[in-house]
């Protein structure tokens, strides 16, 4: 599960002599020139859809009636083989200075230039069939270039290793031959707390359900036994989510480098995320009721995406989990490693606000000085958002019927994407006017002491 | 908060207000019809006086409320950023900074192209920033998107 480095060494490659060449310069000299991706990237692109027309394949074996069947489902994945074969070899990547170029489609001609500066994160993505095979995919992304990010699927584990450390190093403004600089291991995410936690969460859904079945059951079996196959159709669901939760998880690692922080994760397909400190928008820490005994908490960064109104529903920001669960003190150190140690003291609002958030109140608290705001909401689960003045976007103050009567008013912070959103939630009215200015403000000089990038 | 009435602030087009008045006076009589004729077939003459009155006071209200919202809207170019106010039952005020301006729109549908008007929207990075101003005059929402063009451009900051 962890990268390989001797192995990637060492590429085996059964593909054309050409690409053997190319990925021989690419390790000598510096990267120049046109490259194709890996000759086996078809084949796990196709991985998926072809094991299932296998399966299809298969059954219409065992189920013979006459050749016709038979033939469809070979066409089918002859077409699939053809079409992933034809992309692969369109598909092509260069280095030009500080841009990265990709140049893929047949009929349309797709070229894309990807400028490093621009670069908000770098992820090796590692698909079980593509870590039997030794190689990874290479996901970037930009501000506002959609939500799947650009993908190179699929390279060799060195060489996307390598390619990873030069876009770093361009995105830092460094040489591109920069090796990857010494990364510190900081948390590593034990699999039973990884298992305990996510269980631990699932549980009441678990529950609910259950109590469905058996209310239905004894009040209504004739009911309970039509609805028995959506009543089962959900567990699944819920059963696949949780695995997948877990999965995801598993062997999650934090370690902390020059150009970023690094995510480790995955017990099948494996991922490696790269953060840079300077593109974190703003830091989420969530403390869900059930896991508040056990002081657990769950700690998610958001990062600049698009938004506007082309952008569909699930673009928009891009949300990393940061430590799926850990300790306060490690979430701390977290938080303390992205934004400094200077954390604003919190304050509560007034007391009044309790009659306008009655089932928040207890949670409502924020506070800011000249770099970061630190807001704190929540009913039942605790959420607490640090976020860079630096950042913001846009600070907008809401006053409905209710907060007028009382004399409160929300102030947001608004940071890039969907969700990196902070709410100093129902002060009072003439400190969140004077907040909402001086937040423009502080905004304002912590832009310009801070170096556009 | 009387924006209005406060130095620096200024307000959408009085053509606004035409505009809603005469939308809701193109819509109103005929919907009263509508409800009338209906209620008439169904129930006799008696219901269809009660819906036709709902249906005209409801659009009354409508007006009402029109008003209000009308006069809520205000906006003001500062040294730094814009500010937009609008909003009745909730009050909302934005304020964004120029820099962070990703890219200015400016919409104008059927009835705003009858009555010579723009909606100018400003766009950020993030989604929940809604610097919205309706009903400017053709002339004035050209001058504010120039201008808040040109001073995105000279304060543009990166992500």
């Amino acid at each position: 599960m962890t990268e390989d480095p001797e192995h990637a060494k060492s590429p085996e490659h059964p593909g054309s002599t050409e690409d053997t060449k190319s990925s021989e310069a690419a390790a000598a000299v510096a990267r120049v020139g046109w490259h194709r991706l890996h000759p086996l990237s078809p084949l796990i692109n196709a991985g998926r859809l072809l094991s299932g027309v296998v399966g299809i394949f298969a059954l219409s074996l065992v189920t013979a009636d006459g050749y016709k069947g038979y033939l469809y489902q070979l066409i089918v994945a002859a077409g699939l083989v053809v079409t992933g074969f034809v992309r692969w070899l369109v598909t092509r990547w260069k280095l030009d200075g500080a841009t990265l170029r990709i140049e893929t489609g047949l009929l349309r001609r797709d070229s894309r230039q990807l400028p490093m500066t621009r670069i908000q994160a770098v992820d090796v993505v590692r698909p079980f069939l593509a870590r039997v095979l030794g190689l990874a995919a290479l996901r970037i992304r930009l501000a506002g270039a959609g939500n799947a990010g650009d993908r190179l699927a699929y390279l060799t584990v060195g060489e996307a290793a390598r390619l990873r450390a030069t876009l770093l190093a361009g995105h830092h403004g460094l040489d591109p031959v920069t090796p990857e600089p010494v990364e510190l291991l900081l948390i590593t995410v034990p699999a039973g707390l990884v298992i305990g936690a996510t269980l631990l969460r699932a549980a009441p859904r678990f529950l609910a359900l259950a109590a469905i079945a058996a209310v239905a059951a004894t009040a209504a079996p004739g009911i309970f036994l039509a609805s028995e196959s959506t009543l089962g159709l959900i567990a699944l669901g819920l059963v696949t989510r949780t695995w997948r939760q877990v999965t995801g998880r598993y062997g999650f690692t934090v370690a902390t480098a020059p150009d970023g922080i690094r995510i480790r994760r995955g017990l099948l397909s494996t991922v490696a995320e790269t953060v840079p400190f300077r593109r974190v928008q703003a830091v989420r820490l969530v403390q869900p009721l059930l896991w508040r005994p056990f002081g657990w908490c769950w700690l998610v960064v958001d990062v600049a995406g698009v938004a506007g109104r082309d952008s569909g529903p699930r673009s928009g920001g891009l949300t990393k989990t940061l430590l799926p669960v850990g300790y306060m003190n490690e979430a701390q150190h977290l938080v303390g490693l992205v934004f400094g140690h200077d954390i604003p003291e919190l304050t509560k609002p007034p007391k009044r606000a309790r009659a306008k958030a009655p089932l928040s109140y207890h949670f409502l608290a924020a506070g800011h000085n000249r770099l970061m705001a630190v807001t704190v909401t929540g009913r039942v689960g605790k959420k607490t958002v640090y976020m860079r003045l630096e950042k913001l976007q846009s600070v907008r103050l809401t006053q409905g019927p209710v907060q007028r009567k009382l004399s409160l008013a929300s102030v947001h912070g608004d940071a890039a994407g969907r969700r990196a959103h902070a709410v100093f939630s129902d002060r009072d009215a003439d400190q969140a006017r004077r907040l909402l200015d001086e937040l423009a403000d502080l905004s304002r000089s912590a832009r310009s002491a801070e170096s556009p990038s | 908060m009387a924006v209005n009435a406060s130095p620096g602030w200024m307000v959408p087009s009085a053509r606004l207000w035409r505009m809603r008045l005469t939308q809701v006076a193109a819509a109103g009589p005929v919907l009263v019809m509508i409800a009338g004729v209906a209620a008439g077939i169904w129930a006799g003459a008696s219901a269809a006086a009660v819906a036709a009155a709902i249906v005209a006071v409801a659009a009354g209200f409508l007006l009402w409320v029109e008003r209000r919202r009308y006069l809520a809207w205000g906006y003001r170019e500062r040294e730094e950023d814009l500010i937009v106010s609008r909003g009745v039952l909730v009050r909302r005020v934005s304020v964004v900074p120029y820099g962070r301006m990703q890219f200015v729109e400016v919409t104008a549908g059927p009835f705003e192209r009858v009555f010579r008007l723009a909606t100018v929207q400003l766009h950020t990075a993030a989604a929940a920033s809604d610097a919205r101003i309706p009903g400017l005059e053709k002339d004035e929402a050209a001058r504010l998107r120039d201008r808040l063009a040109t001073l995105g451009e000279a304060r543009a900051a990166g992500l």
